[in-house]
């Protein structure tokens, strides 16, 4: 049942991944991310991460899915936006990326884990509790510099994106 | 019901689906020209990596690797944020989010 799941959601994964790349549509690619974004909440759940589940929706569907579509309705391309490239630079694309799959196969298949067998401890690890608790006693530092990140990455936004004043005096 | 996936499944088929995931980001950054998908792309490979963390964190049992993806989840929020302003202003000093047409840098 479970290993039924795991396949069904990473063939959605990986469509969905592919769709997102290959779809001419900027709206469509951003939809079809979503759908991946989504089927990486459910492996997450599957592997009983309820609270990276739930901040992973939160974070991509939330936060990052409105900022594309808003950007897309910002920037109001045209069907066409995009020139065609040459088949022959497809081409290399497929290729390299085909390579780079190949190189991290064969440095993985050749890897031993350092527990060979995994098993159960019972120790609870991984619920929204325990969590809490070492994000704010273990990470508390990091945690808080994450907010000034935040902060800073709001300021920059502003200022990047906001029209030059002195410009429009000229 | 999910307590044991990992022993059903094994942690290798989830090594390789997080390497078919990064490898389609890759052929996302190299395939297009658009910028936005290019960002879209990034995405893929951040969350191809932070599956997999989740994944070794539940196999060692241990829950920094999580705290980690928590971080990665932040920092890649900051990103997204601050790459698609620079698109926007981008787009409207240049007229086209095509990243070939950027080459003032070039001489």
């Amino acid at each position: 049942m479970i290993t039924v799941i795991f396949y069904i959601l990473s063939a959605i994964t990986l469509g969905a991944a592919l769709l997102t790349v290959l779809s001419r549509n900027p709206i469509h690619s951003a939809i079809y991310m979503i759908v991946c974004f989504f089927s990486i909440a459910g492996h997450y759940m599957l592997l009983n991460a309820q609270f990276l589940a739930v901040v992973h929706v939160i974070v991509y569907t939330g936060s990052v899915m409105i900022l594309l579509l808003f950007t897309l309705m910002l920037l109001n391309l045209k069907e066409k936006h995009e020139p065609h490239k040459a088949i022959i630079s497809k081409i290399t694309a497929v290729l390299a990326s085909c390579l780079m799959a190949f190189v991290l196969f064969a440095a993985f298949m050749k890897a031993h884990p350092v527990i060979e067998q995994y098993k159960e401890t019972g120790v609870d690890f991984q619920s929204v509790k325990v969590l809490g608790n070492v994000l704010f006693t273990d990470y508390l530092v990091p945690f808080e510099f994450a907010s000034v990140l935040l902060l800073l990455a709001m300021i920059g936004v502003v200022m990047i994106s906001k029209k030059d004043l002195k410009q429009d005096v000229d | 019901m999910a307590e044991n996936v990992l022993k059903l499944i094994g942690i290798d088929s989830y090594i390789y689906l997080t390497i078919l995931l990064f490898s389609v980001g890759i052929l996302g950054v190299l395939f297009r020209r658009s910028m936005i998908v290019l960002l879209m792309s990034i995405e893929i490979m951040l969350n191809a990596v932070n599956l997999l963390l989740v994944v070794f964190s539940v196999y060692h049992q241990d829950s920094a690797g999580q705290v980690f993806v928590f971080f990665s989840m932040a920092v890649a929020a900051a990103e997204v944020a601050v790459g698609l302003s620079i698109l926007v202003s981008i787009f409207r000093n240049a007229g086209s989010i095509d990243f070939a047409t950027l080459r003032n840098l070039k001489g």
